[in-house]
């Protein structure tokens, strides 16, 4: 390797250190201070009283309090909020992969110049911000009385959902032959049947993949959960931006802190275990778009 | 596959989109033609032992009834477009005839609020949009040049700040940069200024915001460019090493080329995501200084004593679907191009 190349590496790796820092410390620094009180994570004096927690001695005897959490799952009801946003996301996720993978593969299989229009369509629906969308929604459901259960807002996160789902389950069956759903169609199978029995068992991959982003997609809302929830069915991400709206009492803003720190994890959980997943994902779909 | 058996896969889907996504937008059109019925006032006499005085109040039942008999509103036709807060046509022209040089005028337009709001959309839209690209792509090549038992970690970590929810985010950067937080009370003591603070100025808001938004979207385009690398031919880099190529050659004659889609994809994705920035400004708080059009419509809900501005915030929905129509039609053609079946039927 000559001296050249060494120098590039040296540039490249200190590059790539600089962007895992920038990418990792703000969540390690939050982490950390959720177990502090407000007068150290934020301190006046000292930053470096957020790391050993001056404060926290002072008023709690230890070097680490729970208090944050405590706050917002038991005094305010965090929990339920969780619980909502589990309903939420299981819901959009399974029913959005059943519509997606439907119409994806007849959207794959069609040959028709509408299939085509059809994913057109798609694409400037994706292109549409949702909290225009929601502008619509609001007057119509006040008066059809529908506004504010949880099951308005699944169904709406699944169709604002589906443009992408579709138009990632369309690539991905366009990978999967043709020859193979259609010799079994010639073995006497109707579509259906050769759908059930030869293209599920082998559609997995690309179906773990689009439920990931439909999964991050309702798990991320704050635009269509903050406008069509009651405040009682909230889920999680609108209930941390009202404690914010409460952040004047003191130690609302450690209740916060903790809330988002509780949110973030099923998050890391998510990547750690499906980041193969994402990435192939992505790939798929950049490659075919 | 037949049309009745396409028919018989596609409805559900179509149908949710046609009902949740068509619909709205004609609804929201037909909203923005309305605006809220005027409160009833009724003149009551209000007696008292010195004596009656006649005052002015809101009928509530006449008022309940008149919004239960005709929820939409009434008829406005394009008032509401052209009104303070929205397009503002007299209050430019006035803006116009008033102001010496062009700089005054521009400083009166940005003050009325979906100019304001159009503006920072359309700052935050083209300049974290490049700076995303870029910032990527660097990545992609770094990372494909560490050694495979420090890929897999790197990419786990270089993921976060995209799979993190934009609210969450925001708020976890913002508390860091808050005067009080870790990086804000840094920037004091280096420009040993203790009242500085990156929410008191506009302009530093409107970096922080660029500055989060570069930070939350680099992954994406990381990603995919990192997946693309994966896929640049072999041989072809093989040969351009053979005919002198440097590393540089090889970057610029094989792999940018290799990877253009890819960047026509990510702009794409990244317009249309940018454009409808909301999260961030509610997160940071930073509504004094920058506002967006999804800002605009949020606040409308929001604003007031509980009565919502359905006709306002129509229109400037309208208006916004306007805008990302004007920004997406050069990438929808050619995305219409490159996916046109080759024969009509088959």
């Amino acid at each position: 390797m000559n001296k050249k190349n060494s120098w590039l590496n040296i540039l490249s790796l200190s590059f790539i250190l600089l962007w895992v820092i920038l990418a990792s410390v703000p969540f390690l620094w939050t982490l950390w201070g959720s177990f502090k009180v407000e007068s150290d994570f934020f301190s006046k004096q000292d930053w470096r009283n957020a790391i050993f927690g001056v404060r926290t001695i002072i008023e709690t005897g230890g070097m680490f309090t729970t208090n944050g959490y405590e706050g917002a799952w038991i005094k305010e009801e965090f929990w339920r909020a969780a619980l909502n946003t589990g309903i939420v996301t299981l819901s959009v996720v399974t029913i959005s992969l059943t519509l997606g993978t439907l119409g994806g593969y007849a959207l794959a299989r069609s040959g028709f110049r509408y299939a085509f229009w059809i994913l057109i369509a798609a694409l400037i629906f994706r292109a549409m911000p949702h909290i225009t969308l929601v502008s619509g929604y609001l007057l119509p459901f006040f008066e059809l009385g529908l506004w504010g259960h949880l099951s308005t807002t699944i169904i709406v996160l699944v169709a604002i959902n589906q443009p992408f789902t579709l138009w990632m389950l369309h690539s991905f069956f366009s990978t999967i032959p043709k020859d193979l759903d259609e010799s079994a169609m010639v073995d006497g199978c109707t579509r259906f049947e050769a759908f059930r029995h030869v293209i599920i068992p082998v559609m997995w991959p690309g179906v773990i993949t689009t439920g990931l982003f439909s999964f991050l997609l309702a798990y991320n809302d704050f635009a269509i959960t903050a406008l069509l929830l009651t405040e009682a069915n909230q889920t999680m991400v609108p209930k941390i931006a009202s404690f914010l709206g409460s952040a004047q009492e003191q130690g609302n803003v450690m209740f916060a802190v903790a809330a988002v720190v509780s949110a973030t994890v099923p998050l890391f959980m998510l990547v750690m275990f499906f980041q193969r997943q994402i990435v192939s994902g992505l790939t798929a779909g950049a490659v075919k778009g | 596959m037949p049309h009745y058996t396409f028919l018989k896969f596609i409805w559900p889907s179509a149908l949710a989109m046609l009902v949740f996504i068509a619909l709205p937008i004609m609804s929201t059109s037909v909203q923005s033609l309305f605006i809220e019925h005027e409160k009833i006032l009724e003149t009551v006499e209000n007696c008292t032992p010195f004596g009656c005085k006649e005052i002015t109040k809101v009928d509530l039942e006449a008022t309940e009834a008149q919004k239960a008999e005709n929820p939409l509103g009434k008829f406005n036709g394009f008032g509401t477009y052209t009104n303070r807060n929205h397009l503002a046509f007299s209050e430019l022209k006035q803006a116009w005839r008033e102001s010496n040089g062009l700089n005054e005028f521009l400083a009166e337009v940005f003050n009325l609020p979906f100019y304001k709001a159009l503006s920072f959309t359309l700052s935050y839209t083209f300049i974290v949009t490049p700076f995303v690209i870029i910032i990527g792509f660097f990545i992609a090549l770094a990372v494909n040049r560490l050694p495979s038992f420090l890929k897999g970690p790197t990419i786990f970590v270089c993921l976060l700040p995209m799979i993190i929810t934009p609210l969450i985010g925001s708020l976890v950067l913002f508390w860091m940069i808050d005067a009080e937080g870790i990086i804000g009370s840094f920037l004091q003591s280096i420009f040993n200024d203790p009242n500085l603070s990156l929410k008191a100025s506009p302009t530093l808001t409107w970096i922080m915001l660029f500055v989060y938004g570069i930070w939350h979207h680099t992954p994406f385009a990381f990603i995919v460019f990192y997946a693309g690398l994966q896929t640049v031919p072999r041989d072809t880099l093989e040969s351009a090493m053979i005919d002198g190529a440097n590393r540089w050659g090889q970057t610029r004659h094989v792999i940018i080329p290799h990877l253009m889609p890819l960047a026509v994809f990510i702009s794409l994705i990244q317009i249309m995501d940018n454009f409808r920035v909301f999260e961030p400004i509610i997160g940071f708080n930073a509504q004094a200084s920058a506002t967006s059009l999804s800002w605009l419509i949020y606040n409308d809900f929001r604003s007031g004593d509980g009565d919502m501005l359905f006709g306002s915030a129509a229109a400037t929905s309208m208006l916004t679907i306007i805008g990302v129509s004007i920004l997406m039609t050069p990438v929808i053609v050619r995305t219409w191009r490159a996916n046109r079946p080759s024969q009509g039927v088959s």
